[in-house]
């Protein structure tokens, strides 16, 4: 059988090529809306291009079976996709990260059982060729840290795990020791002369440890960084691609493996430059175990702050001309987004111009926020990113910061010491007035710091649920 | 193919996805998530070689579980990049 793969007409490697282009063109639209829902419709194209080349290239023994199987998942995806509300994306990404890591594992499994029909076999020696063992190693190791890492990801964003970091003692010697392990077998693989012989465990193995690194390299993750895990995950999942299809030699898998290699790694350095993390350090977890300096915590309950009234809030935003809505993850715990955006039309009404103001890792993935907004039906014009308005928001009368807190914290500027120093900000408190929604006093962000802002003598807290707040803020704005 | 011609398409690949990627608007960056995840499901390929060819049984299983987990994330990752596209709206102009 490993002839005919071997022997391809010209027009099949022509086909994958073409689904490769359409992959790209499907990212290359997603550079504005407008053009983003043809990409879409590239990239669905591109995958059916895809695997009807391959069904129509094999001789296929079991063709009710093949479609039984891709109908059992085309459904289970579809209805998922339908249902998933969009505060949960993270978590579905995550899900689906890990289904494309446990499929590069099978596949590379069956290759490794069955050579022959991957046309990876030496016809000599009667054993898997030395660069196949390579590729097949690599891509069953990625694929295998991607659906572990990516269990552990969904699990910490679901909410069935503690956001809070796991912090096995001597972990860096543990990992380093894994991965070293890791590579030194496939490397052993590589060099083996007779491996399904002589060592057979050796690739199974390979597999056993890399779930093992997946699973202890996302443990001590803590909740903040979860946005440049699942981005670096993204990048993995891509990685393993590109790994099979060098076993297979497809250059469709190729290219979307690089492609998505290249995008999870991209977004993983936009998140960590706008937490000014170094991705090592992310990597090394712990971040957020320790609730911060004791001394800002000590501090944090006897400054003196005003509170205000959802009625104060909706007066002091009639009268405004404009203002600038700050919507961080709390926003969309509390599921706000809607009344939000009916508060931002009521406010229009009145003349006022409303924009809204995203920081990059405002939500728990990258565009989490946008998304959410759109799902609200907020217009995309009306929504900018941290660059594109921060030098607004000394124009601006009321900077209205809806679940956010560590993205506008001050200390990120001036205090060296503070665990967020160096971070990009938005910067509410240029604003004339700030309006803070926050259930309550205690209970900082995610890094545990304290917020000069809410003591600032044009701050008022709005002390509440998030929900509650904007739905009272817009009975206040209607009469 | 041999090994040198693939490795160019895959280093060329990840010149090309390095300047698409940066080009996409930062509002997008979910649905980005979302189809690149669909699209790195192309491994349905070699899901759908191991289970059409006779010769392991084992394969051809793990194959067909391979090809269940790649459908899942293909429909599921397009349907959900296209039902997040389509709420993205322009401000209705009067």
């Amino acid at each position: 059988m490993h002839e005919a793969v071997a022997s391809v007409p010209p027009f099949v490697a022509l086909a994958y090529l073409v689904a490769g282009v359409l992959f790209i063109l499907a990212l290359r639209g997603l550079s504005s809306p407008a053009t983003s829902r043809t990409g879409n419709r590239f990239g669905m194209a591109g995958m059916a291009i895809a695997v009807a080349t391959t069904l129509y290239t094999h001789d296929i023994a079991n063709l009710p079976e093949i479609i039984g199987a891709i109908a059992i998942g085309g459904v289970i995806g579809f209805i998922t996709a339908r249902k998933i509300a969009m505060t949960d994306m993270p978590q579905l990404v995550a899900a689906f990260h890990s289904l494309v890591g446990l499929a590069a594992v099978l596949v590379g499994a069956a290759a490794y059982l069955n050579p022959g029909a991957f046309g990876i076999l030496d016809a000599a020696t009667q054993q898997i060729h030395n660069a196949s063992r390579i590729e097949l190693g690599l891509g069953v190791a990625i694929g295998a840290i991607t659906f572990s890492g990516s269990v552990i990801a969904f699990l910490k964003l679901n909410g069935n795990m503690s956001g809070k970091p796991i912090l096995l003692p001597a972990r860096h010697a543990i990992n380093l020791g894994t991965l070293a392990a890791i590579l030194g077998l496939i490397a052993w693989y590589f060099v083996l002369p007779a491996p399904t012989l002589t060592a057979p465990w050796l690739f199974w193995v390979v597999i056993g440890l890399s779930f093992a690194i997946g699973f202890l390299l996302i443990i001590p993750i803590g909740g903040a960084d979860m946005p440049v895990v699942v981005s670096m995950l993204n990048s993995y999942s891509g990685w393993a691609a590109a790994a099979m299809g060098f076993t297979l030699g497809n250059s469709a898998m190729i290219i979307t493996g690089a492609l998505v290699g290249s995008s999870g790694a991209i977004l993983s350095y936009i998140m960590c430059k706008a937490m000014n993390r170094s991705f090592i350090s992310v990597i090394a977890g712990g971040f957020g175990a320790d609730a911060g300096p004791a001394g800002a915590g000590g501090a944090v309950v006897d400054r003196p702050y005003k509170r205000g009234s959802a009625e104060d809030a909706a007066f002091l935003m009639k009268q405004a001309d404009s203002v600038i809505i700050v919507p961080g993850y709390g926003m969309a715990v509390s599921q706000a987004q809607h009344a939000l955006r009916e508060m931002g039309d009521l406010l229009k009404k009145e003349g006022v111009s409303v924009k809204y103001a995203i920081h990059p890792v405002a939500g728990r993935m990258p565009g989490h926020m946008n998304v959410l907004l759109a799902e609200a039906n907020v217009p995309y014009d009306e929504v900018f990113e941290l660059e594109d308005i921060n030098g607004e928001f000394g124009q601006a009368d009321v900077a209205f910061v809806i679940g956010a807190n560590d993205v506008t914290n001050p200390a990120a500027k001036t205090d060296k010491t503070s665990p967020i120093y160096g971070m990009p900000i938005l910067d509410v408190a240029n604003a004339k007035s700030v309006l803070f929604v926050k259930r309550s006093m205690g209970g900082a962000g995610y890094a545990g710091v304290d917020n000069d802002v809410f003591y600032m003598d044009n701050t008022m807290m709005l002390l509440a649920d998030a929900k509650k707040m904007v739905e009272e803020i817009v009975k206040g704005l209607a009469h | 193919m041999d090994f040198v011609s693939i490795l160019s398409i895959f280093v060329m690949a990840c010149f090309v996805g390095y300047y698409v990627v940066w080009s996409v608007t930062p509002a997008l960056h979910t649905p980005l998530m979302a189809v690149t995840n669909a699209i790195s499901s192309v491994i349905i390929v070699g899901a759908l070689v191991a289970s059409a060819e006779a010769g392991s049984a084992a394969a051809k299983y793990l194959g067909l579980l391979a090809v269940v987990f790649a459908s899942v994330n293909i429909f599921g990752g397009f349907a959900v990049t296209e039902r997040m596209l389509a709420m993205y709206k322009k401000k209705e102009r009067k």
